[in-house]
């Protein structure tokens, strides 16, 4: 009868409908704060990655030799039916970019909430039940924080094959530890407090008091430092793709044109200028929403990344 | 003290050993050694009698205790492609890669510690915001595209710098100052974070009530105590750089174990690989043991404790 003893303690502290209107409020507060810039970055990337066939003005792997290398609309030789040039097989630069975001959203989405869901579980886990449990998952995040990641991540997916499902495994396999070491750190701090010691007086099972009591209350953290982490799954996939271990070509990633452009630069500057700004864009967005989050939700700046 | 010298060497023992299992768990990953060695039209007996030789007959387990206790005596055996011990060639290539590290850390050092510490001492003036967005700017830039956009401006058009390659010191600037970027980066705002904490010291503030000029205070109550903080994080960030310059290293053709590593990939030379993540997680290990014993010898508050 005490399982929901937390709940049912702040819920007498104040009641619901009081609660309800103050977080909207809070979230409100929060929304006018945002970074305006940022946010229609994150919003145009969002576009471009939903609706690439409608906004993509050409089809991003159409080979068209006779007009490769064609510089961008405003420098002579250009025309506006390739507003930012083409690249050496002819291929459209900004319908590759609008095309490369996909892969980038996927990775940076899909990679954080792997990574993201792995180092929280460990961290809540570590902090909870402490003594040889944590000193194991400890010892791992040293041994993966040890491990130069990259190399681990090329020699893995040159061992497994290129694919986009690859390359988001090897990044939710090698980039949780910043997630454990830090939610570790509030779960044990959390699991001395009162309202932990009521639920498992009150009967309450291990994996009930961490999954329904101690994950609720990391998850801010988690959140901020997924936000962080979004940009870098970005950099680490265009790396990838970059030494032709991502996403197979044709498939447009910013990462793999960089690699085609790279040969091409000293007579067309617009096929590595473009891509690579995408990217810049793309991560220094996210970081700028990130450390927004961080300084909203975390206002005492316990998250130092 | 000694005691938890102790602790923290045994600790970083068992990462060692954890790194090396992990080395020996991915090799068996990447594939059959046999099949690497010898011709596709190879004999059943020839494939046996490698098999054999190498070893690989014998259960995993104890093929790898083998493993562990050869390379405890640093013997990873030949490289695939190369009539030399894998050991040999790292060894090799290691100066060029502490060569490069030691040079970005210094070019960030130049440039971030005295973004952190004026942007601290200006805290949210002009002055701050520029170092702060600048900080960013280096966080969310591609390492990859740096280096593309640094030889496509000071190599290519402007032509005072050489794109790649290794020799003199104006072969260095240039990926020294791309692996420089994300340095500094992380260097300046933990500087930054670290001496406005010190600002705050109950300690500045009084020597500001007795009246010390603004001058004597910063350089030397603040200063001098974030002193060990800023060189703890140049000391990891160097740790982490050895290990971690792969693209650099492969974009400007850089002689260092990170191409060297890559190269190994590419060819499934796995003896080099293993060698290559072994020794950089022992030079990050041997740093951060480091750090820590310097750390608790300068800071006179942890030696009573």
């Amino acid at each position: 009868m005490f399982n929901k003893t937390s709940a049912d303690l702040s819920s007498v502290e104040s009641p619901e409908d009081s609660r309800g209107s103050e977080q909207r409020l809070k979230l409100r507060k929060l929304s006018r704060r945002i970074p305006k810039g940022a946010a229609s970055i994150i919003l145009v990337l969002l576009l471009c990655a939903f609706f690439s066939p409608w906004l993509a003005p050409h089809n991003p792997i159409e080979q068209n030799l006779g007009a490769a290398l064609k510089p961008p609309f405003w420098q002579g030789g250009g025309t506006m039916d390739h507003l930012l040039g083409t690249d050496n097989l002819g291929r459209d630069i900004l319908s590759r970019i609008i095309y490369g975001a996909r892969i980038s959203v996927i990775v940076g989405f899909v990679g954080v909430l792997l990574a993201g869901a792995v180092g929280t579980l460990l961290g809540i886990i570590a902090g909870y039940f402490g003594g040889k449990i944590d000193a194991v998952i400890m010892r791992l995040t040293d041994i993966m924080l040890s491990l130069p990641f990259i190399l681990i991540g090329i020699a893995i997916i040159g061992a497994i094959g290129p694919s986009l499902t690859n390359v988001v495994i090897v990044l939710g396999i090698t980039q949780w530890v910043g997630y454990t070491r830090i939610i570790r750190f509030e779960a044990m701090s959390l699991s001395k407090s009162e309202f932990i010691e009521m639920a498992i007086i009150s009967g309450c099972k291990w994996w009930r008091v961490l999954l329904v009591h101690i994950l609720p209350n990391v998850l801010n953290s988690a959140v901020v430092l997924a936000t962080l982490d979004v940009g870098k799954m970005i950099i680490i996939e265009a790396a990838f793709s970059f030494l032709g271990l991502g996403v197979k070509p044709p498939t447009a990633t910013w990462g793999g044109m960089l690699a085609d452009g790279r040969l091409y630069m000293t007579v067309a500057w617009w096929t590595v200028t473009f891509p690579g700004l995408a990217i810049f864009a793309t991560v220094l967005a996210g970081n700028l929403i990130g450390d927004w989050l961080r300084d909203e939700l975390d206002p005492r700046h316990q998250l130092k990344v | 003290m000694g005691a938890y010298i102790v602790r923290r060497f045994l600790q970083s023992l068992i990462v060692i050993l954890g790194v090396i299992v992990i080395t020996f768990i991915i090799s068996r990953v990447i594939g059959d050694p046999v099949a690497l060695l010898l011709p596709p039209e190879a004999s059943p007996e020839q494939r046996a009698y490698l098999t054999k030789d190498l070893g690989l007959d014998r259960p995993l387990y104890l093929q790898l205790v083998v493993y562990v206790g050869k390379v405890m005596k640093g013997d990873f055996g030949h490289s695939f492609r190369h009539q030399e011990s894998a050991m040999k060639l790292v060894w090799e290539r290691l100066p060029a890669s502490l060569y490069l590290s030691f040079v970005a850390v210094l070019f960030a050092i130049g440039v971030a510690i005295p973004l952190g510490i004026i942007s601290a001492i200006k805290r949210g003036t002009i002055i701050d915001r520029i170092g702060m967005t600048l900080a960013l700017f280096g966080q969310s830039i591609p390492a990859f595209w740096a280096g593309i956009m640094l030889i496509f401006i000071f190599a290519v058009q402007l032509g005072w710098l050489p794109p790649s390659g290794y020799g003199g010191f104006k072969y260095v600037i240039l990926p020294a100052t791309t692996l420089a970027f994300f340095v500094s980066a992380a260097t300046a705002r933990l500087t930054r974070s670290n001496v406005l904490d010190a600002l705050d010291m109950d300690y500045v503030r009084y020597a500001r009530l007795k009246g010390v000029p603004e001058f004597v205070v910063i350089t030397r109550h603040v200063l001098r105590n974030t002193f060990i903080t800023i060189f703890n994080i140049v000391a990891l960030q160097l740790g982490l750089v050895i290990g971690g310059a792969v693209i650099t290293e492969f974009i400007f053709s850089w002689p260092g174990i990170g191409r060297l590593s890559l190269e190994s990939i590419y060819s499934r030379d796995y003896p080099v690989i293993q060698a290559t993540v072994v020794i950089a997680a022992l030079i990050f290990v041997v740093i951060n043991l480091l750090v820590d014993i310097v750390y608790i010898a300068t800071d006179p508050r942890v030696k009573k404790n």
